[in-house]
């Protein structure tokens, strides 16, 4: 099971590489699988809504009604149906991508097991409203369907006597059924919605819309693909003929075939016994639980910051309960907690230079805490002996930056880059424990603990708070976001920063030489 | 840079056309064939309940007092049914037979079955028997019939009691 998984993420990684190359990490679709989830799905209801005025409901009136929108008015009602089913597909294929990615790289575990078990009944929405949609055209492969799925449903114990027979021959038809469906096919997309938003309820700033290159270039395929090749019906349903061959949407249909092959009894077993396995999943095997982050009140001002950039939503600002002047105090739910750290690095109190009093800020990691930290960073330091030495803060969950160690090279690991405060930087440049800093962490837009990368890249821009001091010579300073898999590259740059950061540093101490370079 | 840039775009327009083509093929293709081209279907669905078990019976003076004053109801009827015995051949080969239990929580209700036959095309002699009582010989509906299925044929046979019995549609 495990080298199945780093067999899968490293295809992964290898994939989204090029992909980065062909994109650029903001427009990279495999890093927002679920906002592409979200774009589909409105894509899906603003077409449905737009086929649902012209349709008519009953025998054979739905049938002639989705004729009229393919055919007559091919270039925006038969355009609206094709992109209701080719955006219907697309949402298949994302989810199938998004459930192998976010279990790949383990990010439904520990805490985070709410989205995932939440994603699970989406599974069973998302096929039930593609079926329902696929049976109101009345189509020969609505008949297929309609057929296949009493069938199927008949092996539940639940029917007295079997549905399939609503569909035995037309005479059994029954306009009700069709009003029934109608219904379902409305509702269940709503159910799935309503699932969608608590599917995020502990996502802290959720990207649930793709960016807009992204969206524009994929709507622009959907619609080049609805012109190209529109969806059209197979003959309207005869209930005196087979439907077969059928040209089935293999995206929503394979289970037909399937039940053809092992029965239904297997299908309902497997499925029911699959959808549990699902939802325990997160727990099999049980993790041990990380220690949660800790506030420390004497130490915390109530600036909201750990809370506005904690990504699992678990930090809360409440009224101030040790009568501190502040008005509010922020507040660790453990079990939202995934212990990455992030808080730690976007509180203004996590400063070493702290050294009046021991280094304890307004919230901290339990293993490792920022006092920790520090004392690693200053052990690694007083190793270097070598000229162009860099301190290296990195990511356990990017590349292993143990690995670089060497006599000029001195490695600090966070559980996340976002855990960092700026401050540190500053620090290890103005103490001069090194000649430059490097920072690393998960490719731009798809790190492990979502928002770490973003953050950090923010603060050492200037654009977020803790801001990075302006005194820091920014050319002592390298980023380096890569997964586990650019090893090669990473130590290639590295040997490059060095050799520029002996260049710095022969200039400062030979002024003769930088004048003549000024 | 320039040069980069085109064939970025160029990438990216490769990988939405490789998208839709995965749209387009697997949304319709490759066709599945349920039943064999050439092939017919019949399928044979009823819901019949059979007659009783036995016959009602009236209730004597001391069976009566026997029962509690809300229950005595002078004519005793069983409730369960007789299993619906039923078979189809096809030119004299039997393709179908069963006894079929009758349903419900006091095996009251009806008798169903729900089959789906796949049979060659053309021209056929199709043989239907049901038996709904407690006889052991002959049948209480029989219906024989020279049939023309044509490929694709889906031909429904249902039973409603009375007349014929067996309704082809
Ligand atoms: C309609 C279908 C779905 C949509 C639209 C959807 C959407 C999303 C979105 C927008 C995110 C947040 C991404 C981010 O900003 O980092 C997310 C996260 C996630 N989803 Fe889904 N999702 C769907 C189905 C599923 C399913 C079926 C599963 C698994 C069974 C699943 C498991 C997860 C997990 C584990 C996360 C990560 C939460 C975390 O980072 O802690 N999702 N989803
Ligand atoms: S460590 Fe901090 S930022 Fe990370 S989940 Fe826990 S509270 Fe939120
Ligand atoms: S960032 Fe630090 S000081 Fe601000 S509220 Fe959080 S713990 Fe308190």
């Amino acid at each position: 099971m495990h080298s199945l998984k780093a067999l899968i993420r490293y295809c992964l990684m290898w994939v989204e590489g090029w992909f980065d190359w062909a994109f650029g990490p903001k427009w990279n679709p495999t890093y927002c699988l679920g906002a592409l989830g979200y774009f589909y799905f409105w894509i899906v209801g603003v077409s449905g809504l737009y086929l649902y005025i012209f349709m008519d409901s009953g025998i054979p009136a739905s049938y002639l009604s989705v004729e009229y929108l393919t055919h007559d008015q091919w270039w925006l009602g038969g355009v609206m149906r094709s992109l209701h089913r080719y955006a219907s597909d697309a949402m298949v294929i994302m989810v199938a991508l998004h459930i192998i990615r976010e279990f790949a790289f383990d990010r439904y575990r520990g805490s985070r097991w709410f989205s995932w078990v939440t994603g699970v009944p989406m599974l069973w929405l998302i096929i039930i409203a593609g079926i329902t949609g696929y049976w109101l055209v009345w189509d020969m492969l609505a008949q297929y369907v309609a057929i296949a799925s009493t069938e199927l449903l008949d092996w539940l114990p639940i029917f007295g006597e079997p549905i399939a027979r609503n569909f035995l021959a037309t005479s059994h038809l029954d306009g009700r059924f069709f009003t029934l469906l109608i219904f379902l096919h409305i509702a269940v997309p709503l159910v799935l919605l309503f699932i969608m938003w608590l599917h995020l309820q502990r996502v802290g700033h959720a990207r649930i819309n793709p960016a807009r290159g992204l969206a524009v270039g994929t709507f622009a395929m959907l619609l080049v693909l609805s012109f190209i090749s529109p969806a059209t019906s197979q003959g309207i349903a005869d209930l005196s003929r087979v439907a077969s061959p059928v040209e089935l949407d293999w995206f929503y249909m394979w289970v037909y075939p399937l039940t053809d092959i092992v029965g239904p009894a297997t299908i309902w077993i497997g499925s029911f016994v699959g959808t549990i396995v699902l939802i325990l999943i997160p727990w099999i095997p049980p993790i041990k639980k990380k220690l949660p982050a800790v506030v420390s009140l004497d130490n915390c001002n109530g600036c909201t910051r750990c809370a506005v950039d904690c990504p699992f939503n678990a930090i809360i600002m409440a009224p101030r309960s040790d009568g501190a002047v502040f008005d509010f105090e922020a507040q660790v739910d453990p079990d939202l907690c995934t212990s990455c750290g992030i808080c730690v690095g976007s509180c203004p109190t996590a400063t070493p230079f702290r050294r009046a009093s021991a280094l304890v800020p307004g919230i901290d990691l339990q293993d490792p805490s920022l006092a920790t930290l520090r004392d690693e960073m200053e052990k690694q330091a007083a190793k270097l002996t070598t000229p162009g030495s860099v301190m290296i803060f990195g990511c356990d969950r990017s590349l292993k930056v143990a690995k670089f160690k060497s006599a000029s090279i001195a490695t600090v690991s966070l559980p996340c880059t976002g855990m960092l405060p700026p401050s540190f930087i500053d620090y290890v440049i103005s103490r001069k424990l090194a000649a430059g800093v490097v920072v690393t962490g998960c490719r731009r837009g798809e790190c492990h603990y979502r928002l770490g990368q973003a953050w950090m890249e923010e603060r050492l821009d200037g654009i977020r708070d803790p801001r990075l001091r302006e005194r820091v010579p920014r050319e002592r300073l390298a980023r380096f976001w890569a997964a586990p898999t650019d090893g090669r590259t990473f130590a290639r740059d590295i040997e490059q920063f060095q050799r520029t950061l002996i260049d710095l540093d022969s200039k400062a101490t030979d002024p003769e030489q930088s004048e003549a370079a000024q | 840079m320039k040069m980069r840039q085109g064939i970025q775009l160029i990438a990216q327009a490769a990988i939405y056309t490789g998208f839709a083509f995965l749209l387009a093929y697997f949304s319709s293709q490759p066709p599945y064939e349920r039943v064999p081209a050439g092939s017919a279907l019949i399928k044979l669905s009823f819901a019949h309940g059979a007659e009783r078990v036995g016959a009602c019976h009236k209730r004597t003076y001391e069976e009566l007092m026997a029962l509690a004053p809300n229950m005595r109801a002078p004519i005793d009827c069983p409730r369960q049914r007789l299993d619906v015995k039923v078979h189809m051949k096809l030119d004299d080969q039997v393709i179908y037979q069963a006894s079929l239990p009758p349903t419900g929580l006091h095996n009251d209700g009806a008798s169903i079955t729900y089959q789906r036959l796949v049979v060659p095309s053309g021209y056929h002699t199709l043989e239907l028997g049901l038996i709904d009582t407690d006889r052991t010989k002959g049948y209480d509906y029989l219906s024989k019939r020279q049939i023309t299925l044509t490929p694709g044929q889906a031909l429904a046979i249902d039973f409603k009691p009375g007349g014929e019995g067996f309704v082809y549609e």
